[in-house]
């Protein structure tokens, strides 16, 4: 059995190793940074024209309403779930292995919230006006519509946003006060003092943390998997063939599950190379990651099946005819590819071999993601060429370059933000993991005290 | 949506459902479109741009789908195996349906568009926040979105047709949804009117643009309250009934010489919008 960690790490290097990722990472980094700035740009330009000019540049039309935007929307929302996943669920389950982990896979879940919040206002018509949205006090004492599951989206979002920063924080505290406490001089210091709130590692404070971080991660995890199920309203709840299905919340919260364990893969290899995390970020934790995405990729091919299946045995002829457009019509390729790489690429995960090859799994995860998009896509684009009104059925629109550029852009706008955390804020947890290694010591002890008992 | 409406009277402005319980006092404004009279010339579209300020897009947006036909004119061809359809095309004329209980409005996030107490779908542009949810819910598709600023295009209204705007309609600006009124601008100044005057609106007193210049009269618009409105004639005539989703026509089997139906009735929208089918001549 190989370790998750080695327990012979003394607790004065797991605070050297992490805090030099603040100082001086790989060259790579510098180029993701720059790669990434320059998408953003991309991204900017394109919606500034299309600001200015109005929604159609973005090449919809009058049946066919809503494109990329809200595909990509629902992508990024789905990918914010697994930080949760890690970090809520398997800390309230104790499995230690997440620790290394758990806070870059809690800066994804901000990072992407916040890119999916952009493309509501990007997909609106007249984004100047979207407060309306929100429930404010107003003369005329106008509300916004309850009824609507845009507007639960609304605060189920700003919800899950808000949460999600304040378990991202404090969680981060005591390894805020270490990076307080090795940093001299210059603007960092002033900020991880305020930041720190003064933080000693007296047993009180310790006693309060530990109750405040189980708190909030109790109330992120209903919340999480109640924020995919509401997006999953946005499409349930209407009366689109192809969207009106009753098991879309699960299948929606599982795909957000999966896109999102695929991510932290990806990242994973990413952090580990460019901040020389090796000595944390170990082959044995992939490996029960790579399980981990392996389950949650079965599950997700399951409610899928289920999903077509309850398409195909239903009365409603239109959402067959629909399923048979995605699968024959013009979306066919993509449709295919979406089957392909979301539930027949994961196979290999299954593989022992194929587990810690992190080059094979980088490009596996990427593509899995590419699936999960896809996935969205053909929830959207089909459902808006194949309706209920045969006059709607020749009103297939492709996105424009407006469309693909402020999609494209939007990963450069979470790379830009997770890259910069990384580079300010420990990405490993330093306190948990000399946790982990202290546990690791206890557990050796008691089996070397067991054995010399005999 | 306020809070007084709110809390007091929401299912004036939410309709679920037509039922006895909640009649239509005064007014509901319905409509019948005889598809045998209509011949397919598009004179009805025509006066819906011009009494609804509708921008003309052009060719390049029209072909990108990006026109606001309010009321479009579809073209059905019943080929039944051979080449060509022998009695050409089957002409649709579809606009807003006014459905009683509308998709369209449970789903917009700010309120936008509502229900009046004379049965109309309504649509307010200046709350409309352009998520275009309405018309990914609209079975119909017929809303239609301002994907451009169209009062500052050129050539949407070159210089001596600015004159020709109407001043009781508004012309909307780029990213809010619009689409089919019943001419609502006609509809309250006869109501005006005939409030002034201590009564209802008498029948044939306002007709909707389209009706007023189909050649062929296959337009019928009224008031459904009224026993004496031709358009409820109609409807009785054809035992079409408004909160049902399922007419006699489709259920008796005695029914073949009614031609009353609703477009995509079954899926419980309950359109004021009642088509009276093509004969054709197997029928006779």
């Amino acid at each position: 059995m190989e370790k998750d960690i080695r327990e012979d790490i003394a607790w004065a290097q797991i605070n050297k190793d992490v805090l030099k990722s603040l100082e001086n990472p790989r060259k790579l980094y510098w180029i993701i940074l720059f790669i990434a700035i320059a998408m953003v740009g991309v991204a900017v330009g394109c919606e500034v024209y299309q600001y200015q000019t109005g929604m159609g540049v973005a090449n919809k039309n009058n049946s066919h309403v809503w494109g990329l935007y809200i595909a990509t929307f629902i992508f990024w929302i789905g990918m914010s779930h697994s930080g949760t996943l890690l970090s809520a669920i398997l800390h309230l389950m104790h499995a230690d292995w997440r620790k290394p982990i758990y806070r870059f896979a809690e800066a994804m879940t901000t990072f992407s919230l916040m890119t999916a919040g952009l493309f509501v206002l990007v997909h609106l018509g007249r984004l100047w006006q979207v407060y309306y949205v929100m429930p404010y006090p107003s003369e005329r004492w106008v509300w916004p519509n309850f009824q609507s599951p845009l507007v639960w989206d609304m605060f189920a979002i700003a919800t899950y946003l808000s949460s999600s920063v304040i378990f991202l924080y404090v969680g981060m505290i005591p390894d805020l006060a270490i990076c307080r406490d090795n940093i001299h001089s210059g603007w960092r210091k002033k900020l991880y003092t305020v930041m720190s709130l003064g933080w000693e590692g007296t047993d009180r404070q310790w006693r309060n943390f530990r109750i405040t971080y189980l708190t909030v991660a109790c109330f992120l995890i209903p919340l999480a998997v109640s924020v995919h199920s509401i997006v999953a309203s946005d499409f349930a709840m209407s009366n689109m063939p192809g969207w009106h299905v009753t098991s879309f919340p699960p299948y929606f919260v599982a795909g957000a599950l999966y896109s999102g364990c695929a991510a932290i893969i990806t990242l994973f290899v990413i952090l580990r190379y460019t901040f020389k995390f090796e000595e944390y970020m170990t082959l044995s934790i992939m490996r029960k990651l790579v399980r981990l995405t392996f389950a949650i990729a079965m599950v997700w091919t399951y409610l899928n099946m289920i999903e077509f299946a309850s398409v195909w045995y239903g009365h409603d002829q239109t959402a067959k005819d629909q399923l048979i457009f995605k699968a024959t019509g013009p979306y066919a390729p993509f449709f295919w590819a979406m089957i392909f790489f979301g539930s027949i690429l994961p196979l290999m995960l299954a593989f022992k071999r194929f587990q810690t090859h992190l080059p094979i799994l980088f490009v596996v995860s990427i593509l899995l993601n590419v699936g999960m998009w896809l996935e969205r896509w053909m929830i959207i684009a089909p459902s808006f060429a194949h309706g209920h009104y045969p006059w709607t059925w020749d009103h297939d629109q492709w996105p424009s370059f407006v469309q693909w550029g402020i999609v494209f852009g939007s990963f450069g706008w979470f790379t830009l933000l997770f890259m910069v955390f990384c580079k300010v804020f420990p990405s490993v947890s330093m306190y948990e993991v000399k946790e982990m290694v202290y546990h690791r010591t206890l557990a050796l002890k008691g089996k070397s005290a067991a054995k010399g008992g005999h | 949506m306020s809070i007084v409406n709110l809390l007091g009277n929401w299912s004036d402005f939410r309709q679920q459902h037509p039922s006895d319980e909640h009649k239509h006092l005064e007014y509901k404004w319905a409509m019948s479109i005889d598809l045998d009279a209509c011949t397919g010339c598009n004179a009805c579209s025509v006066a819906c741009y011009a009494e609804n300020n509708l921008p003309v897009v052009g060719k390049e947006k029209f072909s990108h789908g990006h026109s606001h036909h309010w009321m479009r004119i579809e073209r059905y061809w019943d080929n039944d195996g051979r080449e060509f359809a022998d009695q050409g095309a089957q002409f649709l004329p579809m606009l807003c349906q006014q459905c009683e209980s509308a998709p369209c409005e449970t789903v917009c996030p700010v309120g936008a568009t509502n229900h009046t107490a004379d049965g109309l779908n309504s649509q307010n542009y200046h709350r409309c926040v352009g998520s275009r949810y309405c018309n990914a819910n609209c079975p119909y598709k017929v809303r239609y979105f301002n994907w451009y600023d169209y009062p500052t295009t050129e050539n949407v209204w070159p210089e001596p047709m600015r004159q020709q705007l109407n001043p009781d309609a508004t012309v909307r600006g780029k990213g809010v949804m619009e689409k089919c009124t019943f001419c609502l601008q006609r509809l309250r100044a006869a109501q005006s009117t005939a409030r002034t005057e201590g009564r209802s609106v008498r029948d044939g007193e306002v007709q909707t643009a389209c009706q007023q210049v189909c050649p062929t009269g296959a337009i019928t618009f009224g008031n459904l309250v009224d026993p004496e409105a031709k358009v409820g004639k109609q409807w009785m005539q054809q035992q079409v009934e408004l909160n049902k989703d399922k007419q006699v026509k489709d259920t008796a089997e005695h029914a073949s010489k009614l031609r009353g139906y609703r477009v995509l009735e079954e899926l419980r929208t309950y359109p004021s919008v009642m088509y009276l089918e093509q004969l054709r001549e197997s029928a006779i």
